[in-house]
This record gives structure tokens, C-alpha cells and sequence, in this order.
């Protein structure tokens, strides 16, 4: 094993996230706070004819319940729009391999999947759906769905940044912006870049080749580049193909899986140095940006360390099962860490395949939240979450009321916050629980002992967390699952959503109290402890139980060399 | 309040699906097609009119006389794609890990306490993984000496075939060496006629 080399790969991974997202980030704030930049000159007619075309006002500023609503109305239709589209692939164009219409229940699972920025995939793409349906729905729900999660940060933004106002911005606007200024412009680089490593982009239909040795091989083909880029770009992580990113037409060579790798985490990244110059305050987000480096770092390590650790069981340190060899492990535990933390669902290694912890590290850093960089726009108005905690909790111990960056924290607040991280935990735990003792939810498995409680708790931590990656081996296309989870997914998207919105249709009208010796400040390293203790605790507490009889017993029974 | 946002919602969404579900797609499709025109198509492997593989997917190798790929899930037929999916406690994979070891000893003749590259003895993620490691395929020549009749000569021009074919970290850095077995295999062809 080369450790200097897996570790130059990170530092040159850290070498370009970090001042990328500095910049990027920066350039999203002028965007948001309508100030001249390079890409209005070109793209500006085009915004403005769209606002015309839809009849939208975006001089009418929305309140809170206003911006909700819309949201929820527009995120409905795209919901709507899928399920038809994939009710009538077969009358559809471009559909070469003629597959048939979806079975219902699996149409409204994926629907859900794609608009709350999940991409839980019970299907496999290939065999599944067309082309079509995969251009004009999924990928057009890939940057929606990443849109919907900047127009809410950028709403909780002008919440906490606004003195006794009562509006919260344009939700069209908003949703506008992301799409035309952020996400599109990206991923049309990002694109020509996949192109150049070798993912395929074609309309023709899947090829039969006749092997060397005289063997009949179908290879499925398909117009996939433009849909990787958005796919890692906007943190949906829905797949073309049913191994996402392992299959070497989503991801040849490894320049492509660190683009990739670098892409998921881009966005997230950046938009935190969007809310530091939004708000004011370039030190707080160094703060927010050093707590999610420092635990997406921390998991890695432990990920890394159990993955290169001797393995009792097979008596070797390398465990290759369920990873491609162009990326080793390195790259597949950096991409399992990377898309976990992210909310993005892509895979370039079988996560079920990886060693008991690295799995674990996957699982719990879903069930943190995914605030260490986070989905996009997600991420950040999750990670509000926390900071509103933290900020509560340290003012109990202290004794005076909790502010924020000048606006008081008050009951209303608090409670909105709780709700928000309290509902995803539930829809967790709680599915999880009817899973594990009913039939229904046990004749999926496909491994034995612990690693099968793992398959089940995977799969609802993915959806309640809107991440969407897998534990593979569960088989979820089942009525059963289809249906709870489509609910745990509505839970940990809207279940967020709407208590984010509604704390900042709170913070909107209040007043902004200047900081005096008193104030507890968020830009140093004692605020970063506690956020970083708040977060654990957290998770710890809720999910420890769980964990140590699935994914941690299985470690322990493994370094016994017992197999099931 | 909420007629509007129905009306504006529905145009919205027209109009979004026309941009990046039709006008995006196409923009990248026409590039590919333009810049990198084999890339996009597949990569495909044409020989005297006849398309015989990709080559960034594995096919199957089963003859002594050729690399053999690493093992695959779904017997390198990828529709769908797929891996084993099975964990590090799995008395299964287990089972399968010790034929295969069992299995490329004796292909091989190898001796048996010989540290054997783990790729090749577990299954690859996406079931058509194109690459092996070098070691893999130094391992491989003797058997496919011995099934071609190779003398001493092309023995040791196997050996730099296979460094010829073998692809270093790009950059010097990222990701690991691999030889791409399709390719070994044609240039084996090759140095054969």
C-alpha cells in the first residue's frame, strides 16, 4: 500500500476544493444580491424572457408562507410531471430499446426520489427507463431540485439579514438564479470535461458487439454525459446506470472520479462562503467551512484506516469486493465519505461491500444530518439548524438570551429547529423498526447477521436523509419499501424545508441588536467546539443504539473471523 | 394566491424542461459528437467491420491463451450493471473468494503461498471493471506462453507488452497503475500473427 500517494491525492483534492469554493462562492453572492457580474451580459435577456413567458413579477417580494407555498406547488407539479412521463415511456420518443411503462408504485417512488434532491434509485436505469425520461425528467429534476435547495438557503439568508422586514425574496427568482447563473454554467464544463475521459453521450441505441472470444455483449449506451455533470453538481447522485459511477462509461478514468468527487462537494462548499459575504461576516463562514472540514476529514481517516486495516475474515488488507480498480481505495472511501456527508446518492464502490466501519461512517454521516457540507443549499440551512442549537444551549449555560448574528433566538425559533432535526431521525428510526420486524420488510435482505439490520437501516437513512446511495444487496423495489420510503423521503425533504422557512419568516421581523462583551461570538474556535460537540452529541445520542448492534457488532464479529 | 402560482408554476416547468431537459442535453450531445466523436459513441473496439467490445468494458476472457479480466458479478453482461453487494461477514463471498484463489493458482501453476492481487479474487463494482493490475498480468504469462507455444523471445515480449499497455496514475497522481486487459489482448493478437 502507497499511503504518501493516497495522501498526496487528498491534499491536491484539498488544494483545489478549498480555494475553488472561495471564489465560487463569492461570485453566488453577487448573483443573489443582484450586483453586476461577467455572465449577466450573456444570459440576463434570457432570465428576463423567462419571467415574461411565465408571468412573474420579481419585484414582488414573498413572506414567508407565500415563498412555502409556491415551493411546494411547483415541487408538486415536477412530481406529477414525472410520474406521467414514466406512465408513457413506450408512447414516448426516444426509446430505442422500447422499454415498457414503469409499474406505478415504482414511478411514484422515483418521482418523490428526484424532486426531493434524493435520487433513491429502487430501478435500474438501463433496463428501466429511456432516454427520454431520463433528459426530461430526471436530469430537468436534478436541477430543479438542487435549485429548491439554494432558494431556501438564500431565503434563511435574507431572514437572518434583514431588520424588521416582513419578506423573504422571490421564490421564481431564486429558483431562477441557481439554475441559470450556478448549476447550468458548470455543468456545461463539467460535461465537455466528462467527454474528454471517455463517458459516453449518444441517442443510439445499445450496441451488440460480438467479444473476441465469440460471445454476444450488449452495451447499454445512452446521452449520459450532460446528465453526470448535474448529477454530481446539483448533489442528486441518480445514476444512468444501475452501478452510477462505477460503470465505466459514468466515470472512465480516474481524472473523471476526481472531477467528480471535486464537483459533488464544490457547490456545498462554495455556498458557505455565499452566506458569510451575504451576511456579512467572512469569519463566521470560515468557521462554519473549518467545522465541516474538520468532521468530513475525521471520517474519512476512521473510513480509511478500517478499509486498510488486516482483515481477519479473508487474511488480507485489501479488500477489492465492490470497487474498480482504476480508483483503489483511496479514491472509493474519499467518494463514499464525499457523497455521504453531501446528501449526493452516487456510488463509484458498493457501499454494503465496504468494511463494517467505513460503512458505518457512510451511515452516520447521513444521519448528522448531512450538514458537513451538505446537499446543495441543503447542507447549509441544515447545518443553520445546529448553529441555532448550539447557540441556545451555550446561552442557557451563560444565562442570557441566545442571539445570532444580531437577531434573537427565541422559543419559536427553537422549537421550528427541533422539529426539523427531530422528523428525519424519526422517519429513521422509526421505519427502520417496522422494517426489521416485519416480513415484508425482511424477505429483501440479502445478507445475514448485523449486515442485514445495515441494508434496512441504510436504505431509510438515505431516504429520510434525501441522499439516495445504498446498501445495495436490500432489494427496494418491492411495494413495501416503495411506499416507506417515499414517505421517509417527503419527510426529511419537507420536514426540513418548511420549519427552515418558517424560523426565517420569524427572523425577518425582528431587529438586529448591535454585539456587545456579552454576545456569544460565532467566528471563533470556541464556537466551532461547540458546534462540532452539538452536532455529535446529537447524532450520537439518537443513533448510537442502533448502530452498535448493526454496523459496529458486525466489525467486532468480523475481527472474530466469524461469517454468516 | 394560489391560481397564480399554479399558472406560473406549469410555464415554469415547460419552459425549464425545454432548456435543460432538451436544449442542454442536445448542446452536449452535438459536442461529443463534434469533439470527442469515438469517446461519446462508446469507445468501441471495430475490427474488419464488426464491433467486438468497448473498450472501457470488460469482456469475457476465458481461453488460456489470453489475460483474463477480473471477476464479475454478473458475468460481464452489463444489462443492468451490477456487483455482489455482499459484505465482509459474508460466508458466501468467502466461499467464492477461496474458489477463485483456488482457481488462478492452478490456471496459473502457481505455487500456492504466492501473494495473489486481490483484484482478481474478488468481484469489481460495476461487474465489467476493464483493468487489471500489472502484477495480475505478469502473473498471467506463463500460462499464456505455454497455450500460444511462445518461445523464449516473445516470452520476454510479452512482459513488455503488458508495460507498454500499462496506464500510470494520470498526472503522476491520481488513481492507480492499470493495464486494460481488451488492449493487452489485441496487441497479444497482434504480436501472435
Amino acid at each position: 500500500m502507497n499511503y504518501l500517494h493516497d495522501f498526496l491525492q487528498l491534499l491536491l483534492f484539498l488544494i483545489l476544493l478549498i480555494p475553488l469554493s472561495y471564489i465560487l462562492g463569492n461570485f453566488f453572492a453577487k448573483v443573489f444580491q443582484g450586483e453586476k457580474h461577467f455572465l449577466q451580459p450573456v444570459l440576463g435577456k434570457f432570465e428576463n424572457f423567462l419571467y415574461r413567458f411565465s408571468g412573474i413579477d420579481t419585484q414582488h417580494q414573498m413572506d414567508w408562507k407565500e415563498y412555502t407555498i409556491n415551493l411546494l406547488i411547483f415541487n408538486f407539479f415536477g412530481f406529477l410531471f414525472l410520474v406521467a412521463l414514466q406512465l408513457s415511456q413506450q408512447f414516448l420518443p426516444f426509446n430505442p430499446q422500447h422499454l415498457p411503462k414503469v409499474d406505478l408504485l415504482l414511478a411514484i417512488n422515483t418521482a418523490v426520489s428526484f424532486v426531493t434532491n434524493t435520487n433513491w434509485q429502487s430501478y435500474a436505469g438501463e433496463t428501466t427507463l429511456s432516454y427520454f425520461v431520463q433528459m426530461a425528467g430526471m436530469a430537468v429534476q436534478n436541477f430543479l431540485s438542487a435549485a429548491t435547495g439554494i432558494a431556501v438557503m438564500v431565503a434563511l439568508i435574507r431572514g437572518i439579514a434583514t431588520r424588521n422586514g416582513k419578506t423573504i425574496g422571490n421564490f421564481w427568482n431564486d429558483v431562477t438564479k441557481s439554475v441559470l447563473y450556478i448549476l447550468l454554467p458548470l455543468s456545461i464544463i463539467f460535461s465537455i470535461i466528462l467527454l474528454s475521459q471517455g463517458v459516453v453521450d449518444t441517442f443510439s441505441h445499445y450496441v451488440t458487439a460480438v467479444t473476441i472470444e465469440g460471445q454476444k455483449q450488449i452495451i447499454p449506451l445512452g446521452p449520459v454525459a450532460s446528465q453526470v455533470a448535474i448529477k454530481q453538481l446539483g448533489t442528486n447522485g441518480g445514476g444512468f446506470f444501475n452501478t452510477n459511477s462505477a460503470f465505466p462509461f459514468e466515470n472512465p478514468t480516474p481524472l473523471s472520479n476526481f472531477l467528480e468527487v471535486l464537483s459533488i462537494l464544490l457547490i456545498p462548499a462554495s455556498l458557505v462562503f455565499t452566506y458569510g459575504k451575504m451576511l456579512g461576516s467572512k469569519k463566521h463562514a470560515w468557521t462554519i467551512f473549518g467545522v465541516m472540514l474538520f468532521v468530513f476529514l475525521a471520517g474519512l481517516a476512521v473510513s480509511y484506516y478500517s478499509e486498510i486495516s488486516y482483515n481477519h475474515v479473508f487474511n488480507t488488507q485489501k479488500i477489492m469486493e465492490g470497487k474498480e480498480l482504476r480508483f483503489g481505495i483511496f479514491n472509493s472511501v474519499l467518494w463514499s465519505t464525499a457523497t455521504t456527508v453531501a446528501s449526493n446518492g452516487s456510488v463509484n464502490s458498493m457501499i454494503s461491500s465496504l468494511s463494517p466501519i467505513s460503512g458505518l461512517i457512510a451511515m452516520l454521516n447521513i444521519q448528522l444530518g448531512e450538514i458537513i457540507f451538505g446537499g446543495v443549499g441543503a447542507g447549509l440551512y441544515g447545518m443553520f439548524l445546529f448553529i441555532v442549537i448550539t447557540v441556545f444551549i451555550s446561552g442557557l449555560m451563560v444565562g442570557r438570551t441566545p442571539e445570532y448574528l444580531g437577531k434573537k433566538i427565541e422559543a419559536y425559533e427553537i422549537k421550528w429547529s427541533i422539529l426539523a432535526v427531530l422528523l428525519p431521525s424519526i422517519a429513521i428510526l422509526f421505519f427502520s423498526s417496522v422494517a426489521v420486524v416485519s416480513k415484508n420488510g425482511l424477505s429483501s435482505l440479502l445478507n445475514k447477521g448485523p449486515h442485514g439490520l445495515s441494508e434496512i437501516l441504510y436504505a431509510f437513512t438515505s431516504a429520510a436523509g434525501n441522499n439516495g446511495s445504498a446498501f445495495a444487496g436490500l432489494n427496494t423495489n418491492t411495494n413495501f419499501y416503495n411506499i416507506l420510503m417515499s414517505i421517509a423521503m417527503l419527510i426529511g425533504r419537507y420536514g426540513v424545508i418548511v420549519p427552515v422557512l418558517a424560523v426565517a419568516g420569524s427572523l425577518v421581523k425582528k431587529n438586529i441588536a448591535p454585539a456587545t462583551s456579552g454576545t456569544l461570538a460565532t467566528d471563533n474556535f470556541m464556537f466551532a467546539f461547540l458546534l462540532v460537540a452539538v452536532i455529535l452529541i446529537v447524532g450520537a445520542l439518537t443513533f448510537f443504539p442502533v448502530l452498535s448492534i448493526g454496523p459496529f457488532l458486525e466489525h467486532l464479529l468480523m475481527q472474530s473471523g466469524i461469517t454468516f | 394566491m394560489l391560481f397564480p402560482s399554479v399558472k406560473s408554476s406549469l410555464k415554469f416547468l415547460i419552459i425549464f424542461t425545454v432548456l435543460l431537459g432538451a436544449a442542454y442535453p442536445f448542446a452536449i450531445y452535438f459536442a461529443g459528437q463534434i469533439f470527442f466523436p469515438d469517446k461519446a459513441n462508446g469507445s468501441l473496439f471495430i475490427q474488419d467491420g464488426k464491433i467486438k467490445g468497448s473498450y472501457l468494458i470488460a469482456q469475457e476472457f476465458k481461453d488460456d491463451k489470453y489475460f483474463h479480466p477480473r471477476p464479475s458479478a454478473i458475468n460481464y453482461n452489463p444489462l443492468p450493471s451490477g456487483a455482489s453487494n455482499l459484505s465482509e461477514t459474508s460466508a458466501l463471498l468467502l466461499k467464492e473468494y477461496e474458489r477463485r484463489k483456488k482457481i488462478f493458482i492452478q490456471e496459473n501453476s502457481l505455487s500456492d503461498p504466492v501473494k495473489l492481487p486481490d483484484e482478481m479474487l474478488f468481484a469489481s463494482a460495476s461487474g465489467v471493471d476493464p483493468d487489471i493490475s500489472k502484477e495480475s498480468a505478469y502473473l498471467q504469462t506463463k500460462r499464456i506462453t505455454n497455450a500460444r507455444n511462445f518461445n523464449k523471445l516473445q516470452g520476454r515480449q510479452l512482459l513488455s507488452l503488458i508495460d507498454s499497455v500499462a496506464e500510470p496514475p494520470q498526472f503522476g497522481v491520481i488513481g492507480n497503475e492499470v493495464v486494460n486487459v481488451l488492449k493487452l489482448n489485441i496487441k497479444l493478437d497482434e504480436m501472435s500473427k
